[in-house]
């Protein structure tokens, strides 16, 4: 079992959702989170002085799939949220040790 | 420090003086005439100043309906557009909506409010006349940034709202209430359904359509997604601003406070928008399963759009049923934008004003208790009010479509897509309404 995060734009959230779900992930965790990378800050002007917005709005999705999921569900994510312009976020995999439904109970593949 | 017993003379001398000639009043001898047009006078202002808070609701109701991101862009809009509306509307709307007739048509007179206003009749002085006319326009120029709302760019609204408070608003205001034809036929609309709150929403209808709905709106297959406002408790304190400040609008339009009437029209203006609470209440429950608090909101304020034509004209019964079928109309036509027109009106300002506008000012002709058909009065007031409702909507389209298309083809009428996702507020101003709070919704869009 593997955790996919990713940090994309907000705008391509719905989009990334649907595709995940058409394939068969239905189950994910989405946070709002601000961050930055390549993407440089804005700078902007506030009553005459300037000051600059380093950190710029994302969503952090993550789905735990399964080893054989893994790389469609990359792909997917890869597809709908590219738009090509510095600043459409990354993808982290990390290996998961065990999941369990809390209401049944269920551990390993079966609670995915 | 000892004051001088010549000083304290001095001041005995004068009180003295000033309390055997009680009649040396600094201001003049006041005649019951001149005390009764100090009240209209007073009450008029105070009209006034009650419908300039209406531009408060109207910002609080736009930004609560609306997405954070957006909230300091809605601001700046209704800021502006009362301040150009302001200006303009004395150096040209003025003139045009109350000078001296052409035609029936336009008026001609009065440019920067210079030369004579007689023929208007005014009792209280004409500068308390000025204020009080353009808190109303304000109030119709301000109704359509809620409808174009979170997409539209501001040096194009800025533009629109010159030329609404300049030209299409008192163009419609002569033909009302300046000596135009419409009021020569008899039509009645008493604080303004069609002249003010129809005008804004025609215009907003026309603006909305024209720079398209926000992005997410309506899905590929036709579906409306919902993109829910960030505070309701906004758009709340709006709707009772907007309430407290129609007993400006409505009881002001007597221009008079020594006339029994204005009891009677802030009672019939209350009920309607008690009433139209329920129209927005009921509708939607029945039909969804909860009450809305958003629709019910809306539908106080279509109930108060509503009865404006007629607070004066019909009962404290007819109040209540134009109310709740004003709040009904309203709800009603919100679901009609989104399904059948598919025109994205984010806080239903086309609904509230242009439907619900209409539909008020052609009850007068049912329930006028002078000359309303329900009275006996027959169907001649109630085909002048229709003849009024579509002449105002034909004129406002035409007037609005086409300025919005040369607004279109010259500086543009809508942000790009990068600047609506990621919001309005940092792309047009540089700053973000909240700043330090972390104002993030549930929706992403």
């Amino acid at each position: 079992m593997k955790k996919i995060e990713a940090i994309i734009r907000p705008a391509r959230l719905e989009a990334v959702k649907e595709a995940l779900g058409k394939y068969g992930i239905n189950g994910m965790t989405v946070t709002h989170v601000t961050g930055c990378g390549l993407q440089k800050g804005k700078t902007e002007v506030y009553r005459g002085s300037q000051y600059t917005i380093d950190l710029l709005p994302k969503v952090k999705v993550e789905i735990v799939v399964l080893d054989k999921d893994v790389d469609e569900a990359i792909n997917l994510i890869l597809r709908e949220a590219r738009t090509g312009s510095i600043g459409d976020g990354k993808i982290f995999v990390y290996n998961i040790e065990n999941a369990i439904r809390i209401r049944t109970g269920e551990m390993g593949e079966a609670a995915i | 420090m000892q004051i001088s017993r010549c000083r304290i003379g001095l001041v005995l001398l004068f009180v003295s003086v000033m309390l055997f000639f009680p009649s040396v009043a600094w201001a003049g001898e006041p005649t019951a005439a001149s005390n009764a047009t100090a009240l209209d006078t007073v009450w008029t202002l105070i009209a006034a100043f009650l419908v300039f808070i209406m531009q408060a609701g109207f910002a609080m109701v736009e930004t609560g309906f609306t997405q954070a991101k957006n909230a300091a862009n809605i601001v700046m809009k209704n800021l502006i557009d009362f301040c150009s509306g302001s200006i303009i509307y004395w150096l040209v709307g003025f003139a045009i909506m109350f000078g001296v007739d052409a035609g029936g048509f336009i008026g001609t007179t009065g440019w920067g409010t210079t030369g004579t206003f007689e023929h208007l009749g005014l009792e209280i002085p004409l500068y308390a006349f000025l204020i009080f006319q353009t808190v109303f326009c304000a109030t119709a120029a301000t109704i359509v940034s809620g409808a174009m709302a979170e997409r539209t760019k501001f040096v194009a609204y800025l533009i629109y709202s010159i030329f609404i408070s300049a030209v299409i608003y008192p163009v419609v205001g002569h033909w009302a209430w300046g000596g135009g034809w419409l009021s020569q036929r008899g039509f009645i609309d008493f604080a303004g359904s069609t002249v003010v709150h129809s005008v804004g929403g025609w215009t907003a209808l026309v603006g909305a359509a024209m720079v398209g709905p926000r992005r997410g709106k309506f899905g590929p297959d036709g579906s409306v997604r919902a993109i829910p406002g960030h505070s309701i408790t906004l758009g709340a304190l709006g709707v009772f601003l907007l309430w407290f400040g129609w007993f400006g609008f409505n009881p002001g339009s007597t221009l008079s406070g020594t006339t029994p009437d204005i009891a009677r029209i802030a009672v019939t203006t209350n009920l309607a928008a008690a009433a139209g609470a329920f129209g927005g209440l009921i509708l939607p429950w029945l039909r969804f399963g909860k009450p809305d608090v958003s629709l019910t909101l809306n539908g106080t304020l279509g109930g108060l759009v509503g009865i404006t034509a007629g607070t004066a004209a019909v009962s404290p019964l007819g109040a209540v049923i134009i109310g709740f079928l004003s709040g009904c109309v309203t709800a009603l036509g919100v679901e009609f934008m989104d399904k059948v027109l598919k025109v994205d009106d984010p806080v239903g300002a086309v609904s509230v004003h242009g439907f619900s506008g209409a539909f008020g000012t052609i009850m007068v002709g049912l329930f006028a208790v002078e000359g309303g058909l329900f009275y006996g009065g027959g169907v001649s007031l109630l085909i002048t009010q229709l003849i009024g409702v579509a002449a105002v909507f034909a004129w406002t389209v035409l007037t609005a479509a086409i300025l919005f298309a040369i607004i279109k083809v010259t500086v543009g009428l809508r942000v790009s897509e990068e600047e609506e996702s990621e919001g309005l507020d940092i792309y047009e101003h540089g700053i973000q309404a909240y700043g330090d709070f972390v104002m993030r919704g549930t929706q992403v869009h």
